[in-house]
């Protein structure tokens, strides 16, 4: 049986690695597909809690379903923004989209 | 769905207003004939309440039909408390009769017809509220719920003094409304605890002996300027005229029609019942100031020359009469056979200027809106030239001064024979008023219609479809109930026998 | 015996029937109105047959009319001997009237509508004769004064009419309040106003007992007076100092009346000031003086109107009046002395005005007033009876007298007698008619009037307090003859005066009511012979229940006395228009005056303007003034003005003390905004860094340093 501890260094390593493409990239979609793997490094960390911790209660897994119903919103709300918003400026670079900015 | 009627009725023209939004403001005429077709649902309803009334012999609280009574805010005692009696039947009937006249009168409006008709539902709901509440809250609300659209009534669609009469009215009859307010509050926390709005334990409060310190005196004088203000009772009458002036015809219709008989509606529902003891201390002074309203009322009426100014100083005389009759149901010391003539009287009176003084103000509309004058001076001789108009505007002058066989007659007989045996002496001279009304309309007669035919108004064409659809029904009903008054007699003694019996 | 309701529907259908379809009828409206009141007169008949039948007693028609507290108004018709007799009088007049009409209205642009107005004044005077309540008695009478003002005005074009209308309707107006209030009075003492309650014996004489004393007559009789006077000389006068003069007169009168009269106090029944209350109405109605002003004006109504409104059925109502309500009147005979003595004032004070009248209608109307003022004397000094009798001869003669003078100003186009003259010959069978009712109205032995006259001055000779009525109705009776003479002379005799005027016969339409009316002004005499007298069979006293009343026997002291006034006055007319022996004019140097103050009617209407009229519009304006500068400008207004003043000032105080407040909290934040703006820079990446370095703090600090 796996430890639980090589779970969470493999949810560690997948949130760095969101955490690292989010603060880097400038490419909106990029920064979606960032906050994504750390949402999937928590859903990770929640299912292997869950079964280690829990017993047979299912909690975990539920909330880890909630999270990726919860993904999917996000992406497609996501997504139609960075649309609408190459339509307008013809770029989805999330540094130059300050037409709102003071 | 007996006891749901009146919240039907009340909250239709709401319902209807709701749904008018969403009809596009370039189709007005579908504007228009929405709001008529939701306003006869009303009608149909109040008539099938009426019908359903069961007359008789009642005591107060038990005269009440129809009724619902839900929490609302409990923590305050407020409760959707609505019902009607001998009192409000009539009255709601008269509000949903006049209602779809004034919107097919008002079908020629070309300014912002969505706004007006949209404001005319507004103003239903909060009128026949007004006659259906039975818990003092509700009341309040829907008291001030009418003065909105009215304010916006006379203040967009009125005459050249629109924004200073609209807003005369508003303040005038906000003073009233704020000492009523002041006056429920001393009330609520008068009753036993808990404290309650609710009409019928005050008025059993009341019956109680509750209410008979000093404080129930000053109680009783913030009430009576509330709903004097509103009737309107001398010397608090002058936003009238100008408010009629100005006001669109239909504006005045329902003015004069149902908007001063909150007023006296209100002493009959809420003064006499909640405030017996001070009600009959004070009968004196209520019957002075109503002698003063019928005599100065008809005086000052003789002296107008704009024909609007001058029925609506009509008004003041004839509210007059009603207030005599409430006046005299309470004298202490009198049969209550005479109380309940006197308070018949009152409400016939009541309904009678409700139907008769819509009648004149539409009529006064008709030939402004052909002559563009209302210079009494300016007319002559119009009767042979618009034989029709004519007719109906005799029939409705010869209402107004009490000819017997019309209803206002019934109304003023009854006063007279009720206010006898509480003063001899206050009813000879209001005698008077008689003789002076009879005066003035028929030299208005004889200015307007009689006389050689001014040629300025030789081409002037007579009323026309639409107007005497509006003005049929009115003179229906006042020879209706003038020939038959036991008709609508046999209601109103429900309430009135109710109401006297709490009187000694 | 319910079908007595149909007597006044059937007019009310026509009238409805000619209202709502007079367009199409046209030239047949009248069809419809005289087939109405044929079938009311029928009805009448089989309604008196029926009463004979059973004896007098006769079912009511009675319904439940409003209720008001415990107990019901109800209203409803009966019939008995008086009512027949008046439903007789109305039917046949309204009938030959509306016939006439068919003549006299041919081509008038409203034509339908003069028989609707005909039919609806039918159907409300026959309703007010079979009502069996006071109540209704009142609508009925305020309906039939709102047909005569619709009548008066039926030419309203002419400023006259419309004038003479209004005014008819005022003045019975003010006497309706006194009907109105005896009604009231009436209803608090019997409880109710069925007429069979308030005759009850015991109530009659429980309004007897009380009695009620009215302080300060004296006072009030003297300003009445003085204010009288002061208009009286305010009309008469001319001149710059009239009103110096017209203000010492009144302030005279009333210090004299006052001095005399001031401790004066009268104390009467309550069943007195019901009566008198009542007969106020009835003045108003029947034209008593001074309520009688309006009745000459009325004369500007088509003719035919005059005939049945005016002088045959309307102005009869009052009298009618008081005959309906005699028991009460007659309880207290201090209230039937008040109406002997109005009556008789009357009957001499208009009398005089016809005398000097050249208006053919003015006459007559005058006349009217006169003879009216007879029959409420008679029914003052007793003689309900003879009044009654008086009401029914004097209804058939004097329609058949106007609708004559219809048929005369049809003929010629005028209504001045001075313009006209020697019409005998070409219009005979008016003058027939006219000269029959002539003689008849003059108490001629062997036509209607003089069986009727002869009775009143028999009762007025018998009365218990004096002779003096007896003695005016001699001098009524000299005055009418007289004056009737004249009129006659005037318009039929002697030679045309005018030659533009080209008289001519009226149509046989016309002439055939005169005939009717003209055999009843003969034949209805003689059902009152004295001594076999069938009407006082009838109508008597004793059928309404009052007991104790002589009966007077005829006398022929009395019947000479009356004819001779009557053949006197008819003997010193001809002699100066006939066949002119005397002048008019050998009065003039020492009578001129009266004669002036006669021809303007004693100054009745300029009195009226001057005493009523322009105070009450100075009132009204006054009031209104108050209303508006007072009450409206300064208080309300006032008011309004008040609290803008106070809100100026308080709206310099909330800009710069409460709104600087509010304004400093607003500048604090705006400033601190401002600094603060700066750490919001939009790129999300430094806001991660953030959120991961803040992380990372807080994680140390609770992992590692706790």
């Amino acid at each position: 049986m796996v430890p639980l501890s090589w779970y969470i260094t493999v949810s560690a390593a997948l949130f760095s690695l969101g955490l690292f493409g989010m603060m880097t990239r400038r490419n909106a979609i990029a920064l979606l597909m960032s906050i994504e793997l750390m949402l999937n490094a928590a859903n990770i960390n929640l299912v292997a809690f869950s079964s280690y911790l829990r017993g047979p209660a299912l909690t975990g897994q539920i909330f880890a379903l909630f999270v990726i119903t919860l993904a999917a919103a996000e992406a497609a709300v996501g997504i139609a923004i960075v649309i609408n918003v190459y339509r307008a400026v013809r770029h989805i670079n999330a540094d130059d989209v300050n037409l709102m900015k003071w | 769905m007996s006891s749901w009627i009146l919240t039907l009725i009340t909250f239709i023209p709401l319902a209807g207003a709701l749904l008018l939004m969403f009809i596009p403001k370039e189709r007005p005429n579908t504007i228009k004939w929405f709001a008529i077709v939701v306003s006869f649902v009303p009608l149909v309803l109040s008539v099938i309440m009426w019908l359903n009334y069961k007359t008789g012999a009642a005591q107060f609280p038990h005269g009440i039909q129809f009724e619902v009574n839900l929490p609302w805010i409990s923590q305050l005692g407020v409760n959707y408390r609505m019902g009607v009696d001998g009192v409000s039947v009539p009255m709601i009937f008269l509000t949903t009769l006049l209602v779809p006249i004034c919107l097919i009168y008002s079908l020629i409006i070309e300014t912002r017809p969505k706004e007006y008709f949209w404001l005319f539902l507004v103003l239903e709901t909060g009128m026949l509220g007004t006659f259906s509440a039975l818990d003092f809250f509700l009341f309040y609300v829907f008291w001030e719920l009418t003065l909105v659209p009215m304010y916006f009534l006379i203040g967009i669609w009125g005459g050249p003094r629109r924004e200073y009469a609209a807003i005369k009215f508003f303040l005038y009859t906000l003073v009233g409304s704020v000492a009523m307010l002041l006056a429920i509050l001393a009330l609520y926390f008068a009753t036993p605890a808990p404290h309650t709005f609710d009409m019928m334990a005050m008025a059993k409060a009341g019956m109680d002996g509750r209410f008979t310190t000093l404080g129930a005196s000053l109680v009783f004088w913030a009430l009576f300027l509330g709903f004097a203000v509103k009737v309107p009772v001398w010397p608090f009458h002058t936003w009238l005229p100008d408010a009629h002036v100005e006001a669109p015809t239909a504006g005045s219709v329902i003015l004069a029609g149902v908007l001063l008989k909150m007023g006296t509606y209100g002493f009959l529902r809420i003064i006499l019942p909640i405030m017996p003891e001070s009600s009959q201390r004070f009968w004196m002074p209520l019957a002075i100031l109503a002698l003063i309203s019928i005599i100065y009322g008809a005086l000052v009426a003789m002296a107008q020359k704009d024909l609007k100014k001058l029925i609506a100083y009509s008004s003041v005389n004839h509210m007059g009469y009603t207030m005599l009759g409430i006046a005299a149901a309470v004298a202490p010391g009198v049969l209550l056979n005479d109380r309940a003539t006197a308070l018949n009287g009152a409400q016939m009176q009541m309904f009678a200027h409700g139907i008769i003084t819509g009648a004149l103000f539409l009529l006064v509309g008709v030939v402004y809106e052909r002559a563009h004058t209302r210079d009494l001076d300016s007319f002559g001789g119009l009767g042979a030239r618009v034989p029709v108009f004519a007719g109906l505007f005799t029939l409705a002058c010869f209402a107004s001064l009490g000819l017997p066989g019309m209803a206002g007659f019934i109304g003023e007989f009854f006063v007279f024979r009720g206010a006898f045996p509480a003063s001899i002496l206050i009813t000879a001279l209001a005698t008077i008023g008689i003789v002076v009304t009879a005066a003035y309309l028929l030299w208005t007669v004889q200015r307007v219609l009689l006389g050689p035919l001014n040629p300025k108004y030789e081409k002037m064409p007579d009323i026309d479809v639409r107007e005497k659809l509006c003005v049929a029904p009115l003179i229906f009903f006042m020879l209706l109930f003038g020939i038959w008054p036991k008709l609508l007699l046999d209601i109103l003694n429900t309430a009135s026998l109710a109401i006297g019996a709490m009187f000694k | 015996m319910h079908l007595a309701w149909l007597i006044p529907i059937l007019p009310l259908a026509a009238f409805l029937v000619i209202i709502f379809f007079g367009q199409n009828l046209k030239e047949r409206s009248p069809y419809v109105g005289i087939a109405a009141i044929a079938g009311s007169f029928l009805v009448s008949c089989y309604a008196a047959v029926t009463w004979l039948a059973g004896h007098g007693k006769t079912g009511d028609f009675i319904c439940n009319w409003a209720p008001y507290g415990s107990d019901m108004i109800r209203v409803g018709f009966s019939v008995d001997a008086l009512t027949i007799m008046m439903l007789f009088v109305v039917t046949v007049v309204s009938m030959m009237v509306q016939i006439f009409s068919v003549g006299y209205m041919h081509g008038d642009k409203r034509f339908p509508r003069f028989f609707a107005y005909l039919s609806l004044f039918t159907c409300a005077m026959l309703s007010l004769v079979i009502a069996n309540t006071l109540l209704l008695m009142y609508v009925s009478w305020e309906l039939v004064g709102l047909t005569s003002y619709l009548l008066i005005g039926f030419w309203f074009e002419k400023p006259e009419a419309m004038r003479a209308a209004k005014k008819a309707f005022l003045v019975t107006r003010v006497g309706d309040v006194g009907f109105f209030l005896g009604l009231l009075l009436l209803y608090a003492n019997v409880g109710s106003l069925e007429l069979s309650k308030i005759f009850e014996h015991h109530t009659l004489i429980a309004m007897a007992a009380k009695e009620v004393s009215i302080p300060a007559i004296g006072a009030i009789a003297a300003i009445i007076l003085g204010i009288f006077s002061y208009g009286f000389a305010a009309a008469a006068l001319k001149g710059a100092k009239r009103l110096p003069i017209a203000i010492i007169a009144g302030v005279a009168v009333f210090a004299i009346v006052f001095a005399l009269m001031h401790s004066l106090s009268v104390s009467l029944s309550i069943a007195a000031i019901a009566a008198l209350l009542l007969f106020w109405g009835a003045m108003g109605k029947s034209a008593q003086f001074p309520l009688h002003v309006w009745l000459p004006d009325a004369m500007e109504g088509p003719t035919p109107v005059s005939a049945l409104i005016h002088a045959a059925t309307m102005v009869a109502a009052g009298v009618y009046l008081v005959a309906r309500m005699y028991p009460v009147f007659h309880i207290d005979q201090r209230a039937l002395m008040v109406v002997a003595a109005i009556g008789a004032f009357t009957a001499l004070f208009a009398a005089t005005m016809g005398l000097v009248m050249n208006d053919i209608k003015k006459v007559l109307a005058y006349s009217t007033i006169s003879q009216l003022g007879y029959m409420m004397m008679a029914l003052g000094v007793g003689g309900y009876t003879a009044g009654m009798f008086h009401l029914m001869t004097h209804a058939y003669f004097k329609a058949n007298l106007f609708l004559g003078s219809g048929s005369v100003i049809h003929g010629t186009g005028t209504q001045d007698m001075r313009q006209m003259g020697g019409l005998r010959k070409k219009m005979p069978w008016t003058f027939l008619t006219f000269a029959i009712g002539t003689l008849a109205l003059a108490g001629f032995p062997g036509f209607a009037g003089f069986f009727s006259k002869d009775e009143i001055l028999l009762t007025a000779y018998h009365w218990e307090y004096g002779k003096i009525i007896f003695y005016a109705g001699l001098a009524g009776a000299f005055m009418t003859a007289f004056y009737m003479t004249r009129l006659v002379a005037m318009t039929f005799l002697g030679k045309p005066r005018d030659p533009s005027i080209h008289a001519h016969e009226s149509w046989k339409v016309m002439l055939i009511p005169l005939f009717i009316l003209a055999f009843l002004s003969i034949a209805a005499g003689y059902i009152g012979i004295p001594g076999h007298s069938i009407f006082g069979h009838y109508i008597n006293p004793e059928v309404i229940g009052i007991e104790g009343m002589v009966e007077h026997h005829f006398s022929l002291v009395v019947m000479l006395l009356g004819t001779l006034a009557g053949i006197v006055g008819i003997g010193i007319a001809s002699l100066i228009w006939i066949w002119p022996v005397l002048k008019f004019d050998w009065l003039k140097p020492s009578f001129g005056w009266v004669q002036t103050i006669v021809e303007n009617k004693y100054y009745m209407d300029e009195i009226n303007d001057i005493v009523v009229i322009k105070p009450l519009m100075f009132v009204n304006n006054a009031m209104y003034a108050f209303d508006r500068w007072v009450i409206d400008y300064a208080i309300v207004n006032g008011v309004g003005w008040f609290t803008l003043i106070l809100s100026r000032f308080w709206s310099v105080f909330d800009k710069y003390v409460v709104d600087g407040l509010v304004n400093l909290v607003a500048e604090t934040s705006k400033i601190g905004g401002r600094v603060l703006k700066f750490t919001q820079t939009g790129i999300v990446q430094q806001y991660a860094a953030i959120t991961v370095i803040c992380v990372i703090l807080l994680s140390w600090y609770f992992l590692i340093l706790r």
